[in-house]
């Protein structure tokens, strides 16, 4: 039994369970942990995305799981590979939060909303339907996302933990 | 990955270090006054960290800091940020106003305020020096603060870095308070493109 085994998903990274184990990832500002379910198969799959597009990538070698409209397909393939099946797949997402407020609003400083609107692009691009989100605001989150339930967890200091 | 910075020689960063130094040690000489007690720093520390671990000098992506932050502007723009934590603010909002701390959770406009105005002394002190030392023009725009998980805090100045790679060169600086009452942490993350304009005006040669 694999119960409650934590699989870490760092910053700009991606990763998939199964068999129960919990995706976690922490300190969610701008970026957004989006996360995808195939309660049949009950593979889970997340990713802590950064940027919104691979575009502005000046890196020789492109780190997929950074950017909304490269780490989804990516999760989805991963995810197919361990039995998923991409119809039925559903999406869950948090954070794309704006942590600090300016009068003067140049785009990387909008880049929460610019994260969300991305990973909602490259959702609606695979059909997949985004059934629940906590984004936006001004605080940080920590999220576990179970394999075993498809419940994702919310944890922020101001509000304390809330389940999508 | 081939993030340019990380060609950086080792003379290149000790002059980061010196940078670093400067602004460090004026912040210190300021904070020292507003609590009217000596305050120790650290040798600040210069390096490219992966972003993973960034928050790790905190004591984690989930512990909770204060955290005033600053967008630099001018000649070499950057982030700075000045973290600290609860009951390190706690002290210092009793040393400095008076003021005793109630609550549990969470802070009053007037506590809030004072936070904010001590980044903004401290970072206004750290930059000033930085200018004059460079001959470059910096500002810092009005501070904001946020009582937040470091993780979450910290990340926003990791952006411009994570359009070439997956860590970001910061100059950090560990300050204490005599008896290791108050302790608090500067971090300096120049754009990547504003290394060049310091070390140039510096007089250190770039490519």
């Amino acid at each position: 039994m694999n119960q409650d085994i934590m699989v870490k998903v760092g910053m700009a990274d991606l990763n998939i369970a199964l068999g129960g184990q919990v995706l976690k990832t922490t300190g969610l500002g701008s970026c957004v942990g989006l996360t995808l379910f195939d309660e049949k198969s009950k593979v889970a799959g997340m990713a802590h995305v950064m940027l919104p597009s691979s575009d502005i990538a000046r890196e020789s070698t492109l780190n997929i799981a950074k950017y909304a409209d490269t780490a989804i397909p990516e999760l989805i393939e991963r995810m197919k590979k361990a039995g998923a099946l991409t119809g039925r797949l559903k999406a869950k997402m948090a954070g794309g939060a704006q942590m600090f407020a300016f009068s003067s609003q140049s785009d990387t400083m909008r880049i929460g909303p610019r994260n969300v609107e991305s990973c909602k692009a490259a959702l609606s691009k695979f059909s997949i339907p985004l059934i629940a989100e906590d984004t936006g605001g001004n605080f940080g989150r920590t999220i576990e996302f179970s394999s075993a339930t498809g419940i994702l967890v919310i944890r922020s200091v101001q509000f304390g933990a809330k389940e999508i | 990955m081939t993030n340019p910075l990380s060609k950086l020689e080792a003379f290149k960063l000790d002059v980061l270090k010196e940078v670093g130094n400067i602004g460090a040690g004026h912040a210190a000489t300021a904070l020292s006054l507003l609590l009217d007690k000596p305050v120790d720093m650290n040798v600040p520390t210069v390096s490219l960290v992966p972003f993973e671990e960034v928050a790790d000098k905190v004591g984690g992506a989930e512990q909770v800091v204060i955290a005033v932050y600053l967008r630099v502007e001018g000649d070499a723009p950057g982030h700075m940020f000045f973290l600290i934590q609860e009951d390190s603010a706690r002290k210092m909002l009793h040393n400095l106003l008076a003021i005793e701390h109630r609550e549990e959770i969470g802070y009053t406009e007037m506590e809030f305020s004072a936070l904010s105005e001590i980044g903004n002394i401290l970072a206004g002190s750290y930059l000033s020096s930085l200018a004059d030392f460079t001959q470059l023009s910096m500002g810092p725009t009005v501070p904001s603060v946020a009582i937040d998980m470091a993780g979450a805090v910290l990340s926003y100045g990791l952006m411009l870095y994570g359009e070439m790679g997956d860590s970001a060169l910061l100059i950090d600086t560990k300050f204490l308070e005599g008896h290791e009452e108050v302790e608090g942490f500067f971090f300096l993350i120049p754009d990547p493109e504003s290394f060049d304009k310091i070390f140039s005006a510096l007089g250190v040669p770039t490519e």
